[in-house]
């Protein structure tokens, strides 16, 4: 088995334009993902212009607003880049600098002061790519609602204020001049006192009490307004739990994807072309006339597979490394998520080798097998329906992309157990092994 | 022929033995009811035209493919085997291929076993020389090589001289001369019956996977009246057999 592998290794060698791509492709993703990273941070650049006149501001009791507050907003959601002008906003989301542009006219502040228009922030988005589109909408839309939060609970906060001014009365400045207000509580007071003095059955006691009756209602009420009135500033929190997997940072998760799509390509051409090749040079019908058993070719072939892509694998995750924080310290679990995730896929090159007599036709009916297998496994959930959603489920645990994923999700981050991807690769080496086993004893 | 110690002639052991051969791909039947044996130090052409089951017969008799009925007797152990494509890698030199293949055939002095066939063979000059950048009839004798390496006293070729031209083809039967000459057993398939009239002892006529006929070249004249040369012969034999 030495002896076929060293020979395999040799031809590899021998053969530039093979070895070139396999080195340069899991490179050249690994640089593409990583300035990407870099560069596209997890959220998404949105230029930012304020035509509101320098000066001008928006009051709601003690409390001002500038429209720079929405600019902060922004920030929670996306990168905003000041633009001087909406005519280079424009430009920017043209030319896609930025995703849009976000535009908050001069007349924002007199229509909040008019309290009978609603002020209309205006967005500049290029909707030739629905993704980034839809990015945009998102970061704009939770910016919005956040200003709109935050306006709503300054108008409630002062409208509390004005209504404990009323029950327990107190100072008020009115356009410059401090008055005193006196109160619900305190007029009740007062009232009490000047009926207590008049005599027991009269006319004015009776009145009196009246007066009282409603003082008292309206103190109660005015007390359960002020309580209302904090609940409907925010009637419906959000609290969230993940029941499912952790949040695992974009980056990383990307750098993932990454490294799980090469290892899949790398590794899966590497074992079917290797066998296919036996079968392409003739030389297959020499070995296993009892030179070799075939049981021992396909597990050469996926040796070398893994003794190609798992160096491969682990530059390009040194190569993403510079890009995306890494733990050094967890270098033994990528190895360890690589290696299995590799062994998963030598099995299934074999598999693919197996069927293909010609390395071209391996190679072909690798990667139009292997790219659905990545792109179902990297539909979110949610987004077909559930039978849909079922029988992609199924596909992607039958194939080792996912489970791969998971594993070196898990091992660079490391909220996860690894545990089950690597179990549910094992169980696929074996599975694929087999049925390569199975395919190889028809071959002549 | 041997000579017992009492002068009388017997038969060299059948080395090889097929009985009943019968093998189907699909609706087609490749060989039907098969049977040849084959004696020690024996050169047994097996001819026909196109399909007639050439390789399906040798490729059985090599043990690479199973057949759906009969039995295949080797008392040579493994035969040496040169498959009528190219069966070699042609990213690695001359000697790169025959050194794999001897250390997968098990040879004990691999150095000395890689020399002598290069030597054979006359590719010493080219030993280091990749198999891909080689002309056809060169690859060819690699080929040849190949199956010679495991020095089984038995060796089954398929349309051995197919690519090499006149000169290349003289050498190579001269090769195999001399192996038959040390005792070892020949059975080769061609489609030059030149080739089977001068070199093999008997000829197998196979067609549409029957066996039309088993003896010696010049029986297969005979038994077709005066013909000039085995060619003519064969083409009119097969044409009284309805082929």
């Amino acid at each position: 088995m030495r002896s076929l592998l060293a020979k395999d290794l040799r031809i590899l060698w021998r053969s530039p334009f093979l070895l070139a791509l396999l080195v340069i492709y899991p490179l050249l993703v690994a640089a593409l993902i990583g300035l990407s990273l870099s560069r596209s941070p997890d959220k998404p650049r949105i230029a930012f212009v304020n035509e509101v006149p320098a000066g001008q501001e928006f009051s709601i009791g003690d409390q001002t607003f500038d429209f720079s507050f929405t600019e902060r907003r922004l920030r929670e959601h996306a990168e905003p880049v000041r633009a001087d002008s909406r005519r280079e906003a424009e430009r920017m989301v043209r030319d896609g600098d930025v995703l849009a542009a976000l535009i908050v006219p001069s007349d924002t502040v007199q229509k909040l002061d008019s309290t009978l228009d609603s002020p209309q922030l205006e967005v500049l988005v290029n909707e030739r790519d629905p993704v980034k589109a839809r990015l945009v909408d998102d970061a704009i839309e939770a910016a919005v609602a956040d200003a709109n939060r935050r306006v709503s609970r300054a108008l409630t906060r002062t409208s509390i204020e004005y209504l404990n001014l009323l029950l327990d009365g107190g100072r008020v400045n009115v356009l410059g001049n401090e008055f005193t207000v006196l109160g619900l509580k305190r007029i009740g007071d007062a009232i009490e006192s000047a009926r207590r003095r008049l005599p027991r059955g009269s006319e004015e006691r009776r009145a009196l009490d009246q007066v009282l009756t409603f003082n008292r209602l309206a103190t109660e009420n005015f007390g359960l307004s002020a309580r209302a009135l904090s609940a409907i500033s925010e009637p419906i929190r959000v609290e969230k739990q993940a029941v499912e997997g952790s949040r695992v940072p974009l980056t990383t998760f990307a750098a993932a994807v990454a490294v799980a799509i090469s290892l899949m390509f790398v590794t899966v051409i590497l074992a079917a072309g290797g066998l296919a090749l036996e079968r392409e040079q003739n030389a297959f019908t020499r070995l296993v006339r009892g030179l070799v058993s075939r049981g021992r070719l396909l597990a050469e072939k996926a040796a070398f597979a893994v003794a190609g892509s798992v160096p491969l694998t682990l530059l390009m995750l040194l190569a993403v490394s510079a890009f995306v924080p890494t733990e050094w310290d967890r270098f033994h679990l990528w190895a360890l998520a690589v290696l299995a995730g590799a062994a998963a896929f030598a099995a299934l090159g074999t598999l693919v080798g197996a069927l293909a007599r010609e390395v071209q036709t391996a190679s072909l009916l690798a990667f139009t097998l292997l790219l659905p297998v990545a792109f179902l496994a990297l539909v979110p959930d949610g987004v077909l329906s559930p039978a849909l959603h079922d029988l992609t489920r199924v596909i992607s645990a039958a194939f080792p992309f996912d489970p791969t994923l998971d594993a070196v999700t898990a091992a660079l981050y490391g909220d996860d157990s690894m545990l089950g991807p690597l179990l549910h690769l094992t169980g696929l080496t074996v599975g694929f092994g087999g049925l390569a086993r199975l395919a190889v004893g028809r071959l002549g | 022929m041997t000579v017992n110690l009492d002068g009388m002639q017997t038969q060299p052991p059948v080395v090889l033995e097929a009985v009943g051969l019968h093998k189907a791909y699909g609706a087609r039947e490749a060989l039907r009811d098969v049977s040849v044996a084959v004696r020690a130090g024996e050169r047994v052409a097996c001819i026909g035209p196109n399909g007639a089951g050439k390789t399906t017969l040798l490729t059985i008799l090599a043990g690479i493919q199973r057949q759906d009925a009969g039995t295949v007797e080797s008392r040579a152990g493994r035969a040496g085997w040169v498959p009528q494509a190219l069966a070699l890698y042609s990213k690695l030199s001359v000697a790169e291929n025959l050194r794999l293949f001897a250390r997968l055939e098990g040879v004990a002095d691999l150095d000395a076993t890689v020399e002598r066939l290069l030597e054979q063979t006359g590719l010493r000059d080219r030993a280091d020389e990749r198999v891909e950048r080689l002309s056809g009839g060169n690859r060819q004798r690699v080929n040849v090589a190949i199956g010679l390496l495991g020095d089984s006293p038995l060796l089954l070729m398929d349309e051995p001289s197919s690519a090499l031209d006149a000169r290349q083809r003289e050498r190579l039967w001269q090769h195999i001369g001399a192996l038959v000459g040390a005792g070892k057993t020949v059975v080769f398939a061609t489609h030059i019956l030149s080739e089977a009239e001068r070199y093999a002892d008997r000829v197998l006529v196979l067609a549409d996977g029957e066996r039309l006929f088993w003896g010696a070249p010049g029986d297969l004249e005979r038994e077709v009246g005066a013909h000039r040369d085995l060619e003519s012969a064969f083409v009119s034999f097969l044409r009284q057999r309805g082929h």
